[in-house]
C-alpha cells in the first residue's frame, strides 16, 4: 500500500463563482461583487477583497466595508454547469481530467509530462488552454497528492506555476498554516495549542492525534505530512444530449421558431430515451441576432415529451421581451431520471396530465410565478404560515408546520391575509390614539379604528394586547408586536397588530 | 334539523303558481345531460337545483369564506379548483373549511389578461372562483359562460356577475367569543341570501361562517341565537 498519492498536477481558478456568475449575467468582471450562500459571503471578485471583504464574512459586515458591493445569490448549479465548458476544453489537451470542485481539477500528470516534454511544459500547455478561456486567474501546481498539489496551486501567483520535486511535499507543506486544513474546528484550536503550521502538527505522534481528534484529525494529520492517499479518478466524459438548431435568416415569428425546433425536441427525447433516460427539467437558450438571449428552465412534475418541449420553447419566445429575431436554439437537459422510474400506470393520471398542460399555459401568459400553489408552512403570524409555490416547483418550504408554535393564535384563520399590510389607527372613546406600555399594558380600551381613507368604524368587541416577541436573537429577524382581535359595528372582525410603527391590519376575517 | 331562519308569510295564490312555474322549470334542465357539482350541505338549500350546476355561474357578494365554501364540496369530491384575482387570500382559513391545497391553484395576480387566464382555467379545472378587477362586460360574461357550457365548469365570482345563475350575499353578521377585552374569535353566524335569477325567489338562511370547528355549517335551534360572548 502507498502513503503517498500519485503525482498530479492541480489547475486551480481564483474565485471560479465570481467568474461564472459574471459570464452568465454578463457583468462587468472588475467591480465588487459578493456572492451569498446561508448569509455570509461564499465568493468575492478581487476588487472586493481589496476593500477587505473576506469569504465567511456575514453579508451586513461585508457591505459595511465595502458600500459599492453589488451583493447576489451564490448559485452553485451555475458553478458546476459553467465549468463543464472548461472541463471540455481541458479533456481536448490532458487525458483523465478529474474535477475536484467547480474551479478546480486534477490531473495524473505522468502522461501528460512525457507527452509534453516535461511536467513543467505540461502545466505550461494547461496555463495556455487557461488563458485561451479567458481564465486569467488560473494557477497550476504540480506534486504528489492531492492536498500538496492543490496547496501548491494556490500558493502560486497570478498564471504562475508552482512544481514541488517528488517527495518534497511535506517540506513544502510545513510552513503553511493549519486553516489551510479547511478545518474549523482544529484551525482554531492548534493555534491555542500553540501549533500554527502544517508541519508542527505533522510533528505529533499519529496514535496522539488519532486519540485526540478522532479519524477525522487522523486523516489530516495524514494530509499535513504529504501523505495523501487519494489519487485522480478520472472523469467518464458526459455524453452530449445538447441539441441545437441554428436559423440563417433570424426567425421573429414564435411560430416559425417552434417549427424549426421540432425535429430537434424529437431528437432530444429520443437520445434520452437510448439511454434510458427521462428529462424532467430542460433548459432553453435562445440566441438572437444582435446578440442578447434568454435562457430559463422548465420543469415537469413527471418527463417531458417532444410536444412538451416544442410548447416551452414557445412559452419562452412569449414570454421573452426579445428585440430581434433568433438565429439559434440550444435545449439541453438539467436534470435526468431514470426511465424506469417514470413509468406510467395504466390507470389514473389522465386528468392531471390535461391540468399541468393548461397551468403551464397560464404560466406561459403570466410568468413563472404568476400560477401559485399554496403550501401551508410554520410560523406565529397568519402570513407566516403559508408559503406559495410557482406551479411545477417541488415545494421548499423553510419553517416546517408541524412542530407547535406556542404563541401562534389559535383558529380560525382570517380569510383576508393582506400580503401587504393595511396601515391605520386605533383611537379610544376620547379619540387618544392607543399605545401599549412596556409592560404590556393598554393605555385605554380601542374604540374606534380609523383607515388609512379616514373611514370610521366603531369597535364593539376586542381583545388583546397578546403579546409577541421572537427570534430577539437574530437582529434581522427579531420582532416585537402586540396583536389584537377586534369585531367593528358592522360584524366585521379583523386582525390588528401594533408594533413600534403603528397599527396594521394584517387580516380580515370576512 | 335544518331550518330556514327566515320565516315567509303565507303564499298567495299567484305566488303559489309562480312558484310551482320556478320547480317546473328548475326540473327542466337547461341541458339534457346537465352535470352537477356537489354543494355544501349547508349551502345546497340556498342552490337552484340543489347543486353546483356545471357550466354556470354564480355571484358572491360580501364574505370571502362563503366564496370559498362553495369550494369545499367540489375540492373534496376530488376536482381541481383555481382562484383568480386574490393576493390577499389566507391560507389557513382556506384549509381550514376543508379544501385541498394540493388541488388549488392560485393566480393571484392576473392583471389585463384576468379574462384570458379564467378561460384558460375553465379548460382544466372544475371550480374557478374570481375577483374580477374590472366589472365584466356583457360580451365578455356570455364568452365565459359559453366556455363554462361546453367544459362543465363552475364560475364563482365575488361581486357582480352578469346573468349569474344565483347570487348569494351575506348579512346580519355576529361574531362569538369576542367580548370588551376578553375572549378571542370563535366563530360567526351570518344570514345567507340567495337570489336565484330564473325563478327570482329569494332564500336566505342562518349559517355559522366559519363554525367553531372552522367549518360551514348551518346555524341550529339549540344553540341558534348565542351571540353573548363566552366568559372564560
Amino acid at each position: 500500500m502507498t502513503e503517498t498519492g500519485a503525482r498530479l498536477l492541480v489547475l486551480w481558478v481564483a474565485d471560479w463563482p465570481v467568474i461564472a456568475y459574471v459570464r452568465e449575467h454578463r457583468g462587468v468582471s472588475g467591480a465588487p461583487l459578493a456572492l451569498i450562500g446561508s448569509g455570509v459571503v461564499q465568493s468575492c471578485s478581487a476588487a472586493a477583497r481589496a476593500e477587505g471583504v473576506r469569504r465567511g464574512m456575514r453579508q451586513r459586515e461585508a457591505q459595511s466595508r465595502c458600500p459599492g458591493l453589488r451583493v447576489s445569490r451564490h448559485d452553485p448549479g451555475l458553478d458546476a454547469r459553467a465549468f463543464e465548458e472548461v472541463l471540455t476544453a481541458l479533456e481536448a489537451v490532458l487525458p483523465g481530467v478529474h474535477p475536484v470542485r467547480p474551479g478546480t481539477v486534477a490531473v495524473r500528470v505522468r502522461g501528460p509530462a512525457r507527452f509534453y516534454g516535461g511536467e513543467r511544459a505540461a502545466a505550461l500547455r494547461v496555463v495556455a488552454t487557461a488563458a485561451e478561456l479567458g481564465l486569467p486567474g488560473a494557477r497550476v501546481g504540480v506534486a504528489d497528492g492531492l492536498f500538496a498539489a492543490e496547496q501548491a496551486a494556490r500558493s502560486a501567483d497570478a498564471a504562475g506555476i508552482v512544481i514541488v520535486p517528488p517527495g518534497e511535499q511535506a517540506a513544502f507543506l510545513a510552513p503553511l498554516p493549519v486553516n489551510v486544513l479547511g478545518d474549523p474546528e482544529l484551525g482554531g484550536l492548534l493555534p491555542r495549542l500553540g501549533i500554527r503550521t502544517l508541519g508542527g502538527f505533522a510533528a505529533l505522534a499519529p496514535g496522539d492525534v488519532a486519540a485526540r481528534f478522532g479519524p477525522d484529525g487522523a486523516r489530516l494529520h495524514a494530509l499535513a505530512g504529504g501523505r495523501d492517499p487519494r489519487g485522480a479518478a478520472p472523469r467518464i466524459p458526459p455524453r452530449e444530449f445538447d441539441v441545437r438548431v441554428g436559423f440563417e435568416t433570424a426567425l421573429d415569428r414564435a411560430d416559425q421558431v417552434a417549427f424549426g425546433v421540432r425535429g430537434i425536441a424529437d431528437a432530444f427525447i429520443a437520445g434520452l430515451l437510448a439511454q434510458r433516460l427521462v428529462c424532467t427539467a430542460v433548459r432553453i437558450e435562445f440566441t438572437t441576432e444582435n446578440g442578447d438571449g434568454s435562457d430559463r428552465v422548465w420543469l415537469h412534475p413527471r418527463s417531458f415529451t417532444a410536444a412538451e418541449v416544442v410548447d416551452r420553447v414557445r412559452w419562452q419566445l412569449d414570454g421573452a421581451d426579445l428585440r430581434s429575431g433568433v438565429t439559434e436554439v440550444r435545449i439541453r437537459p438539467d436534470a435526468v431520471d431514470p426511465a424506469g422510474a417514470h413509468e406510467r400506470g395504466l390507470w389514473g393520471t389522465g386528468p392531471d396530465e390535461g391540468v399541468h398542460s393548461g397551468l403551464s399555459r397560464v404560466q406561459g401568459m403570466l410568468g413563472h410565478r404568476g400560477v401559485l400553489t399554496a403550501v401551508p408552512a410554520g410560523g406565529r403570524s397568519p402570513a407566516e404560515r403559508q408559503a406559495m409555490v410557482p406551479w411545477g416547483d417541488r415545494p421548499v418550504v423553510a419553517r416546517d408546520p408541524t412542530p407547535p408554535w406556542p404563541g401562534a393564535l389559535p383558529p380560525p384563520a382570517p380569510a383576508t391575509v393582506y400580503a401587504v399590510p393595511r396601515p391605520l389607527s386605533v383611537r379610544d372613546a376620547h379619540d387618544r390614539p392607543v399605545t401599549v406600555d412596556e409592560r404590556g399594558a393598554l393605555s385605554a380600551p380601542p374604540a374606534v379604528m380609523v383607515s388609512q381613507t379616514g373611514a370610521r368604524r366603531r369597535l364593539t368587541a376586542w381583545a388583546g394586547p397578546w403579546p409577541l416577541d421572537e427570534r430577539w436573537w437574530d437582529a434581522r429577524e427579531a420582532r416585537t408586536a402586540s396583536r389584537f382581535q377586534a369585531v367593528d359595528a358592522g360584524g366585521e372582525a379583523w386582525l390588528l397588530v401594533l408594533d413600534a410603527e403603528g397599527w396594521w391590519a394584517h387580516g380580515h376575517y370576512d | 334539523m335544518f331550518e330556514a331562519v327566515a320565516v315567509e308569510p303565507e303564499p298567495t295564490r299567484a305566488e303559489l303558481v309562480k312558484d310551482l312555474q320556478a320547480r317546473i322549470r328548475r326540473m327542466q334542465r337547461s341541458r339534457l345531460d346537465t352535470h352537477e357539482l356537489p354543494a355544501h350541505p349547508a349551502l345546497s338549500p340556498l342552490l337552484p337545483g340543489g347543486a353546483l350546476m356545471a357550466g354556470s355561474a354564480y355571484a358572491v357578494t360580501g364574505s370571502t369564506t362563503l366564496a370559498l365554501g362553495m369550494l369545499q364540496a367540489p375540492s373534496a369530491a376530488g376536482a381541481w379548483c383555481a382562484v383568480v384575482g386574490m393576493p390577499d387570500l389566507g391560507v389557513g382559513a382556506v384549509a381550514g373549511l376543508g379544501i385541498d391545497l394540493e388541488r388549488l391553484v392560485l393566480v393571484p395576480q392576473p392583471g389585463r389578461q384576468w379574462l384570458a387566464v379564467v378561460s384558460a382555467l375553465i379548460d382544466v379545472v372544475s371550480v374557478v372562483l374570481v375577483r374580477p378587477p374590472a366589472s365584466p362586460g356583457e360580451a365578455a360574461a356570455s364568452r365565459i359562460a359559453a366556455r363554462l357550457r361546453r367544459r362543465e365548469a363552475v364560475l364563482v365570482a365575488i361581486g357582480e356577475w352578469p346573468r349569474a345563475t344565483a347570487a348569494l350575499a351575506i348579512g346580519d353578521s355576529s361574531w362569538t367569543g369576542l367580548g370588551a377585552g376578553f375572549g378571542r374569535l370563535t366563530g360567526r353566524q351570518v344570514t345567507v341570501s340567495s337570489t336565484a335569477s330564473r325563478s327570482g325567489r329569494p332564500a336566505a338562511r342562518r349559517l355559522w361562517l366559519p363554525g367553531p370547528d372552522q367549518a360551514l355549517s348551518p346555524v341550529t335551534q339549540n344553540i341558534g341565537r348565542r351571540s353573548s360572548p363566552s366568559v372564560h
